[in-house]
């Protein structure tokens, strides 16, 4: 059984097609990656699968749930049930210290637990740096604090949107080393990139463009299938 | 977590806060101080009003009578009087505390001769109290008379006393038509009798008195030979305004049940007053200045009105101004609520959130305005009435409802803004 399944997912903000008739399969445990030039729809993708915004048609089917006519309140609830986000711009509480601002996802999801957050931060790294603000702390530790909120409500798909866009070499390979355990943990990962090397890294990559997915490659088999090949030309 | 949250962010826009909080103390300690003012302005404008003059005449009963029919006395020596030894009992009645100021008149026609002139001129003379030390049947003291109940009278020279026998006030307007100055001396004439008395002051009372000759009660009396008698009194009284009980009352007080005519007795309406003069100076006819009672009335209801009015458009300010405010700093914190909107913060938990901190800031606020309004309340009862204005605990409650209620209403748009924020607009630009 698939964990994510969207089929002839649509997103259309008026005259503007974000989204034409996508059918994307992710299966528990993998690791997707998803690719594309700015404004192909690979954030509004993230949106709808991240269950922040829904798609104008289709169906998004998430851990046995179709997500699509949700309304505000169950979309909340599935995004603190089952998702954990990962932003390029971190995205942390700014007066909040890094030990607090993964006891916000504790809080909205359940019951907040010190002990609990400041061992997620230690698994990052940043034991010795729960109690400090995100204006004290570098790009990549606010990348790990996010990384540490992302994962402490142990979500079945963890989403990140350039996680290694705003990090210099030394931070994105310590952060791709947190996928890679991740992703040898079980955990489902769909991460947008930019980034070719980081797109390899995933089991398949799936190349957005205009709306549509233009390309798959399966990078466990090696092997490059093409899919839905129309050419930018043609889509209005 | 909750107040962890509450309190850093509290911490964090603290200039923010700050404003909010000063926003909302503006607009409490106005409303403090006007309300607090307002509640007790009753008092303290009728106490004012009373300076101007008085709103009871007490006339003997045949007096009252024939004046009610054709508007004019009789000759003292006819007329009717009231005793002035009766006087005192008007402090004893159920409103004593009530009872302001009062002075009796006694008014008669006599011969004014300036020493040194030919002829004397016909003026009416007016004897009254001017600060008459009573000793009350109660065994307490209290002075009435003219220095209080006409405080405005501008009078050059010196008042005369109550026990001076020989000094008189003259009018200003007959001081300049008989050139009589300060110092001089004058014939006081009346039936063959006659007082040498010496001019102690000129009156400027913008009044009758300007054409008169003011004397002690006492030397008039013995002048026109009525000791002991009293031609009419003014009483100044604070009173309750009129409502349709006091109205009905007035026109006759047995048509009212027992429990309105206790209710009317024991309320300071001007007609119950004059009811409990009556009952205690024999012979008597106690009838409030209509005209008077009613401006009373009518200006402590338009002065009440005003302060609302002062308050309402204050509370309307503070509302807009917090309104803005807090928009302004949601706006801020736009990034931060739509994060925790994608951590899965329902709608409800984050206008929670907000609104927690808005009434806790707001809340400091008020009780800081609470407090300068209290201050403000006494500086206004200070310069405007003279006196200290009463702490009134009703002002906590209404105060406390004011500020939740502008405090809520200044949130509106911001929770309007909070509610439409979505977490895919804010955090991804879309």
């Amino acid at each position: 059984m698939n964990l994510l399944e969207l089929r002839g997912v649509t997103k259309s903000y008026g005259d503007v097609h974000a989204l034409r008739d996508v059918d994307l399969c992710v299966e528990p445990g993998e690791w997707l990656s998803i690719v594309g030039p700015s404004g192909s729809g690979k954030s509004t993708m993230m949106n709808i699968v991240g269950c922040m915004d829904s798609p104008t048609a289709g169906s998004v089917v998430l851990d046995g749930v179709d997500i699509a006519s949700m309304n505000a309140s169950g979309l909340a609830h599935a995004r603190r049930n089952t998702i954990g986000l990962i932003f390029q711009k971190f995205h942390l509480v700014a007066h909040l210290s890094a030990v607090e601002n993964v006891m916000v996802a504790q809080y909205y999801h359940s019951m907040p637990d010190q002990a609990e957050a400041l061992a997620a931060l230690a698994r990052v790294g940043l034991g010795e740096r729960a109690s400090h603000l995100p204006s004290q702390l570098s790009g990549g530790e606010q990348q790990r604090v996010c990384i540490a909120r992302a994962l402490i409500n142990y979500p079945k798909l963890v989403l990140a949107d350039e996680p290694t866009g705003n990090l210099d070499e030394a931070n994105e390979l310590l952060v791709l080393d947190f996928f890679r355990q991740l992703h040898a943990d079980g955990t489902t990962l769909i991460v947008v990139t930019h980034d070719p090397e980081v797109a390899a890294l995933g089991d398949r990559q799936i190349v957005l463009n205009h709306g549509r997915i233009v390309r798959q490659i399966d990078n466990r088999a090696n092997a490059r299938v093409p899919v839905a090949l129309t050419p930018p030309g043609g889509l209005s | 977590m909750f107040w962890r949250m509450v309190t850093r962010a509290l911490l964090r826009q603290r200039s923010k806060r700050l404003l909010i909080a000063l926003t909302v103390a503006l607009g409490v300690s106005l409303s403090t101080a006007i309300l607090s003012v307002m509640l007790d302005v009753g008092d303290k404008v009728n106490a004012e009003l009373k300076t101007y003059g008085a709103n009871i005449v007490i006339r003997p009963k045949g007096v009252a009578a024939v004046d009610d029919l054709y508007g004019q006395l009789e000759t003292p020596a006819a007329q009717a009087m009231l005793a002035e030894a009766d006087l005192g009992k008007i402090k004893t009645i159920f409103w004593a505390f009530n009872i302001t100021d009062f002075a009796p008149f006694l008014e008669a026609k006599v011969s004014l001769r300036p020493e040194g002139a030919a002829e004397a001129v016909p003026v009416p003379a007016v004897g009254t109290w001017i600060a008459k030390e009573l000793a009350l049947p109660t065994g307490e003291d209290a002075i009435a008379g003219m220095r209080s109940m006409r405080s405005w009278w501008d009078v050059q020279g010196a008042w005369i006393a109550d026990t001076d026998a020989d000094t008189v006030m003259v009018g200003k307007t007959l001081a300049a038509e008989q050139g009589i100055s300060v110092g001089d001396r004058v014939n006081l004439t009346y039936s063959g009798r006659s007082i040498n008395a010496r001019v102690a002051g000129i009156v400027d009372s913008g009044g009758a008195e300007d054409g008169q000759v003011i004397v002690p009660l006492t030397m008039l009396q013995r002048l026109i030979d009525k000791p002991g008698a009293v031609g009419r009194v003014e009483v100044s009284a604070l009173t309750t305004p009129d409502n349709e009980l006091a109205r009905r009352a007035a026109k006759d007080p047995s048509s009212l049940s027992a429990q309105d005519w206790e209710t009317w007795y024991c309320t300071a309406y001007v007609s119950a007053i004059s009811y409990q003069i009556e009952e205690v100076i024999e012979g008597s006819v106690a009838k409030p200045v209509r005209q008077v009672a009613e401006s009373e009335g009518l200006i402590l209801e338009k002065t009440q009105l005003l302060m609302l009015l002062i308050t309402a458009l204050s509370l309307i300010g503070t509302a807009l101004g917090i309104a803005n405010l807090i928009t302004a700093s949601v706006m801020e914190r736009a990034p931060e609520v739509g994060l925790m909107k994608a951590l899965g913060a329902t709608d409800r938990s984050v206008v929670g959130l907000v609104l927690t901190e808005i009434v806790l800031v707001g809340s400091l606020g008020g009780v800081l305005g609470y407090l300068a309004g209290l201050g403000l309340a006494q500086i206004i009862g200070a310069s405007v009435f003279g006196s200290t204005i009463a702490f009134t605990p009703i002002v906590i409650p209404i105060v406390s409802v004011l500020v939740l209620g502008v405090i809520l209403i200044g949130s509106i748009p911001s929770i309007r803004l909070l509610l439409s924020l979505r977490p895919a607009e804010v955090l991804h630009g879309r």
